[in-house]
């Protein structure tokens, strides 16, 4: 049923319909009117039998989610930003011990300086720590990768991020369709642990390994990631023939069939991009775009033949790797440069890759920045081997030493 | 869930860690030992006083097996625990932490409770048809012929006098061992079928083996005959021995002490004497002594009981002439070695009688037709094994060298009679093999709970002065308990459990019985733990063979 | 086999006691023990905190008739119980990190709480480090919340797994890695550390106690009282560390035990942040007594000794003495 809602709301709703039995949080912005709304519908009794721990942190809040989910409960938490970073030392945990704890991530910058606004620097950080991470579109995405995200979680023993953009998802109020009880009830079936602490059958969870197992038990923990390529497409088909709407998945194109130019992002930017391409496509322009939702583990193929034969690639993400490049942009440039499974696949040789930052701390990413970006692009004003700030407003750095610069340096 | 279905590595099955055998990491060992306690080490008669109060520990049924284990050495545990001085409360270790066990007490509750309950004494062995004569029923014959009896020789005692008992009966006032209890524990011997001949004075030993066969004799014959000092005395001058008067006080007579009495000597026949004059209306006993009171041989008990009723003492003196109704003592004073030497300075006491305790001698005239015998000083010479010179005879007990005392005697009839049954059989002697010894150092006395000793309660004094009851009472039987649980159980296993509790590693296993427990050498690091924590000192560590 | 006689030989002071009916022994003299912790794990020679941990956790499986999950913070006790592929835990146990072992037990007993499953409980433990330091931010939170958890600290004083660094528990003058026998103030500072029980007093919660390996019998009573009760719970054992103390490994308890006895570390619990019962000073010692047998307080002693530095930690003996009144007179100190 679709109503008029605030994406918080929506996705706590989501959440609920879970039957999370623990959920563990401290508030931050944005992530705040999530967790605000499970805690009304855990002391109303709406959301029973569910334990609601308000802790003392991140750290704890994960960390409680870790010990709930090693007794066999169906975990929850939200963060953002410095509140992701503050339990960082516990993701890996959690991802190690495969347990399928669901975060929201509301996606917030990372200071200094502080920011409370919207960018992916939170969840850049924690793309090596073993989570599965997907980003969502939308409210309505948000809402049906949370649904989506429990059932992977359990089935595969790990992790899932769900990454939503801060305030301008978050606080964004449209109409979503909160999937019924009774759907959620059919996609999720009671979490079946695949360890549990259980004094009847009591085991050692968390033992210590040497130099001897280490980079086996990483090598399992590889193996067990990329199978979420496979089952993420089976979970959404599910989620679509369940209710009769297609999301998440690993990679959506949008008029990609004959593009030479993809702008390649994640999150809510896709709805200005795709706005973008089909302006341009009115003016002739032969471009799509290329949603990344499931960034973790990275759907290399998917990727790759969604750019197959393009000529040229706009890479916008809201965050970047400092002293490098941004980090889907690397991902998308070394998958197209790296062997493809069969020659079908093969790239043009000669794919280029703007790798664009855009979007910091809540900055807008206007339409009109995107056209221009674009027409930058193809009117050979960007140089391919340097990273883009999209909008960098020159007149705020009147006075800065401003060399020397990367490239001028070499 | 089945092991296979868990987690690589990171999820771990329960209790895996048995299959790595720290043991590998040991340099030394734990090891259980059990150690000689100082109680059954000071023991004359070679009680296993520890042993027999762990039984007592436990009250009820264990009363009796430690009585038991008390008269595999000891027949007489009645008289034992009134007239022993017991040396093994003086060694015991619970004396460094707060006060010894009453050991002595709970031996005569033990033997006081058997004479009640009519617990016999364990059967005795099938006749060996060897005939084996005891000389002398006193403590060491008796004791003899028990374990000879328990042997199945057929034994024969001959007494001299008319009752048996020897210095039980002629030497100690009724005041310390009242007669019903010795006849008792003499009856119960004679009720294993040795033969007592009361009566019966063996002059000739020599003659007597031959003329009725006997394979092998034990002289007990004890030392009855006071030493006579010289004293100058005049024809009025009332001298006696203290021998003389204990003997005549049992014989029935009322020896004429008058009411001043002055006894002559150190020992603990001189107390005896003393208290027995105050007992029959002396107004004034006073012990004369020519050493100071920490030299003194008597037990200190003795000497305090006799203050209590009145026995006066005067230390570094001597006894120089004896006239009626007087005596001249003279001022002693120790030389560099602790030697008495005269100082010239004499005092006049008044005295109306002499009493000298200046110690025993033997009658050994039976011995004279045996030359190989050794009588030199006029005591018999033995080998370690208490045989004379003379192949097959034995002797125990005050005839021979040493200290002088009941349990000496006990202990002493119990070895001749185990070394005379070894010579019956031919065997050599076999050594005892050296125990260590539970040192107080050794225990960790942390765990004993803080336990003030319980005193026998004494006769009230005024009767204590006039009559000849028993002075101390025994113990009830909640005092006895409380008494035997005092005992640390040194240097032997008493159940604590603690080495099982402290070890680090589970490397020590209870195997069920009380006190059995094991040490599992695959994962025992050696860290020693168990022996600083075990309370008695029964686990020891030793090196590892490396 | 036994009578009403209130003597026992032993009492109650050592583990069992053959005079004494089984079910009044301790748990550890129970050849039926659980042996949470069992043999083959890779502590030290004479660890007390290997015995630490099966004293508590044997008690709190028998008080909780078998149902206990365990969290452990990552520390000595962890590692030498787990490297991989063997586990020394007979129990249901996770170990997560080192700062966040309270957290994840308020986590299990609110998963179990919401499973209905809240006849099983659960224990967190971690060393002094996991404690007091890095993980207090989460113990106090447990705290707080009043979360259905019994938070065991093994308290050995430092950072030893680590290779014995000073940690806020590390008492003044000892040496550590960090805190090394040199300068003016050899040794840890003076003045400093956390006092933990009587921070978790400060939160009111329902129990707290301290305890030792040297009272078998007291630390098992707390434990079985500690899970007689619901809420947030604290125990906090002194474990002596032969590595760390530079002590013999046979003196493990002996050194609980005169930690005790000189006043250094006092004996108590407290409800609802009330001291309610102390364990007397049973054999006074003083501080010497304990700290000489120990190689991190050797420069204290012998020539080069420095009597100022131990007379103001006897000084710290005697204000504990007094604060929970563990003897008769607390200025009298017994010197041998």
């Amino acid at each position: 049923m679709l109503r008029q809602v605030e994406g918080s709301r929506a996705v706590a709703d989501a959440v609920a319909r879970c039957r999370p039995q623990v959920i563990a949080a401290y508030p931050i912005s944005p992530q705040t009117h999530i967790v605000e709304a499970l805690s009304d519908l855990v002391r109303t009794g709406e959301l029973a039998p569910c334990e609601y721990l308000m802790v003392e942190s991140e750290f704890g809040a994960l960390s409680a989610c870790i010990g709930a989910s090693a007794a066999g409960a169906r975990a929850y938490t939200a963060t953002a930003s410095q509140g992701l970073l503050f339990m960082a030392e516990a993701i890996p945990n959690a991802s190690g011990l495969g347990l399928p704890v669901v975060m929201t991530v509301a996606n917030r910058a990372i200071g200094a300086p502080i920011n409370i606004w919207n960018d992916h620097s939170d969840a850049m950080s924690q793309r090596d720590a073993g989570w599965i991470q997907l980003f969502a579109e939308s409210n309505q995405e948000a809402v049906d990768l949370h649904v989506q995200a429990f059932v992977l979680a359990e089935r595969l023993s790990l992790p899932v991020m769900v990454c939503m953009d801060g305030f301008v998802l978050t606080h964004a109020v449209e109409e979503v369709d909160v999937p019924e009880q009774d759907v959620v009830d059919s996609l999720l079936p009671p979490f079946v642990p695949r360890q549990v602490l259980d004094p009847a059958a009591p085991v050692t969870i968390g033992a210590m390994v040497g130099p001897e197992a280490f980079t086996e038990v990483k090598y399992l923990a590889a193996v067990q990631q990329l199978r979420a390529l496979e089952e993420i497409p089976v979970v959404a088909e599910e989620f679509t023939r369940a209710t009769g709407r297609t999301s998440g998945g690993l990679v959506s194109r949008y008029r990609t069939d004959d593009a030479e130019t993809v702008v390649v992002a994640m999150g809510s930017v896709l709805g200005s991009v795709k706005d973008v391409v089909d302006e341009l496509r009115e003016d002739g322009v032969r471009i799509g775009a290329v949603t990344v939702t499931c960034f973790r583990p990275w759907p290399t193929d998917e990727v790759r033949e969604a750019l197959a034969g393009v000529e040229r690639v706009i890479v916008l993400n809201r965050a970047f790797s400092v002293g490098s490049g941004t980090m889907l942009g690397q991902d998308v440039r070394l998958t197209l440069t790296t062997r493809a499974p069969s020659p079908a696949t093969v790239p043009a040789p000669a794919t280029v890759v703007h790798d664009v930052v855009a979007g910091l701390g809540g900055r807008p990413v206007t339409r009109d920045s995107i056209r221009a970006l674009v027409a930058a692009v193809l009117g050979g004003e960007v140089d391919p081997d340097r990273l883009h700030f999209l909008d960098l407003d020159r007149s705020l750095l009147e006075g800065e030493d401003l060399t020397p610069a990367a490239k001028d340096a070499r | 869930m089945t092991e296979p279905e868990l987690p690589f590595a990171i999820t771990l099955g329960p209790g895996t860690s048995r299959a790595d055998l720290t043991g590998s990491w040991r340099t030394e060992r734990a090891t259980y030992v059990t150690r000689q306690a100082p109680c059954g080490n000071a023991c004359p008669a070679g009680e296993a006083v520890r042993d027999w109060l762990y039984d007592a520990e436990e009250g009820d049924a264990g009363y009796e097996r430690a009585w038991r284990r008390i008269v595999e050495v000891n027949p007489f545990p009645a008289v034992m625990g009134r007239v022993c001085y017991h040396p093994c409360e003086t060694s015991c270790n619970r004396g460094q932490l707060d006060e010894s066990v009453g050991i002595n007490s709970v031996e005569r509750f033990l033997g006081d409770r058997a004479l009640e309950l009519g617990w016999p004494l364990p059967p005795v062995a099938a006749p060996s048809g060897r005939r084996v004569l005891v000389v002398g029923a006193g403590p060491a014959g008796l004791s003899a012929a028990y374990h000879l009896a328990r042997l199945g020789h057929a034994v024969t005692v001959k007494e001299a006098e008319d009752r048996p008992g020897g210095m039980m009966r002629w030497g100690i006032p009724r005041y310390r061992l009242p007669r019903p209890v010795l006849d008792a524990e003499v009856q119960r011997i004679l009720d294993l079928g040795v033969r007592l001949e009361l009566g019966v004075r063996v002059d000739d030993l020599a003659a007597t083996l031959a003329a009725e066969h006997f394979d092998a004799a034990l002289v007990a014959i004890g030392a009855q005959i006071g030493k006579r000092a010289y004293i100058p005395a005049g024809s009025a001058a009332h001298v006696m021995d203290a021998v003389t008067v204990l003997h005549g006080l049992e014989a029935g007579e009322r020896p004429l002490l008058g009411r001043r009495v002055a006894v002559y000597g150190g020992g603990n026949t001189a107390i005896d004497t003393a208290r027995t004059a105050r007992r029959l209306g002396a107004a004034d006993a006073l012990v004369v002594y020519r050493r100071t009171r920490d030299r003194m041989p008597a037990h200190e008990s003795e000497v305090r009981e006799a203050e209590e009723e009145g026995v006066r003492f005067r230390w570094l003196s001597t006894i120089g002439d004896v006239e009626e109704g007087a005596i001249t003592v003279e001022q002693m004073e120790l030389d560099d070695t602790g030697f008495p030497r005269p100082t010239g300075h004499t005092e006049v006491l008044a005295a109306d009688s002499v009493v000298l305790a200046l110690g025993q001698d033997s009658d050994l005239s039976l011995l004279a037709g045996l030359d190989q015998v050794d009588l030199r000083s006029g005591v018999v010479h033995t080998s370690p094994a208490l045989m004379t010179g003379q192949p097959g005879v034995f002797a125990a007990g005050d005839v021979t060298t040493g200290e002088r005392s009941v349990t000496v005697a006990i202990g002493h009839g119990r070895t001749a009679a185990r070394h005379l049954d070894d010579w019956l059989s031919g065997l050599a002697p076999a050594p005892e093999p050296p125990a260590e010894l539970a040192a107080f150092d050794m225990l960790n006395t942390w765990y004993y709970e803080d336990a003030p000793r319980s005193h026998r309660p004494r006769l009230e004094l005024v009767r204590r002065q006039s009559t000849f009851e028993e002075v101390v009472e025994g113990l009830d039987a909640d005092n006895a308990l409380y008494e035997a649980r005092r005992c640390m159980s040194c240097g032997t296993c008493f159940s604590c459990d603690n080495c099982v509790a402290v070890c680090p590693d589970n490397a020590v296993v209870s195997l069920g019985m009380p006190g059995s427990y094991a040490i599992d050498l695959d994962y025992c690091k050696g860290c020693g733990i168990c022996v600083a924590e075990c309370p008695c000192g029964a686990i020891e560590m030793v090196p590892e063979q490396i | 086999m036994t009578t009403d006689l209130k003597l026992y030989q032993i009492g109650t002071f050592a583990a069992g006691n053959r005079l004494l009916d089984p079910d009044e022994r301790s748990v550890q003299a129970d050849p039926g023990r659980a042996n949470a912790i069992t043999s083959g794990h890779r502590a030290c020679q004479g660890c007390g905190e290997a015995l630490g941990a099966r004293f508590v956790l044997d008690a709190a499986i028998r008080a909780a008739g078998g149902d206990i999950v365990t969290a452990n913070a990552t520390g000595c006790l962890e590692v030498f119980s787990t490297p991989y592929p063997e586990s020394a835990w007979q129990l249901a146990w996770v170990h997560s990190l080192f700062g966040n072992v309270a957290a994840v037990a308020s986590g299990i007993a609110a998963a179990l709480k919401a499973q209905g499953r809240e006849h099983v409980r659960v224990v967190a433990q971690a060393g002094d480090g996991g404690t007091v330091d890095i993980g207090l931010g989460c113990l106090s939170g447990m705290f707080e919340r009043n979360d259905d958890v019994l938070f065991v600290c093994y308290d050995n004083q430092g950072y030893m797994n680590t290779g014995v660094q000073r940690s806020g528990a590390t008492p003044p003058a000892a040496r550590t890695a960090t805190t090394k026998p040199v300068g003016a103030e050899p040794g840890n500072v003076f003045g400093q550390g956390k006092d933990l029980p009587r921070i978790a007093m400060a939160h009111e919660i329902p129990y707290v106690a301290t305890a030792t390996v040297a009272d078998l019998r007291d630390l098992e009573r707390k434990v079985e009282k500690a899970m007689s009760m619901h809420g947030a719970r604290y125990l906090h054992v002194l474990v002596p560390c032969p590595l760390g103390w530079a002590s013999a490994s046979q003196d493990t308890i002996r050194l609980a035990r005169l930690a005790t006895q000189s006043g250094l570390f006092p004996v108590f619990e407290a409800e609802h942040g009330v001291v309610t019962a102390t364990t007397p000073i049973r054999q006074r010692v003083p501080v010497e007594d304990y700290l000489v047998l120990q190689g991190r307080f050797s420069h204290l002693f012998g020539e080069h000794g420095r009597p100022d530095v131990v007379a103001r930690i006897q000084a710290g003996a005697d204000h504990n003495i007094a604060r929970y009144a563990l003897a008769p007179d607390p200025e009298v100190v017994p010197h041998d």
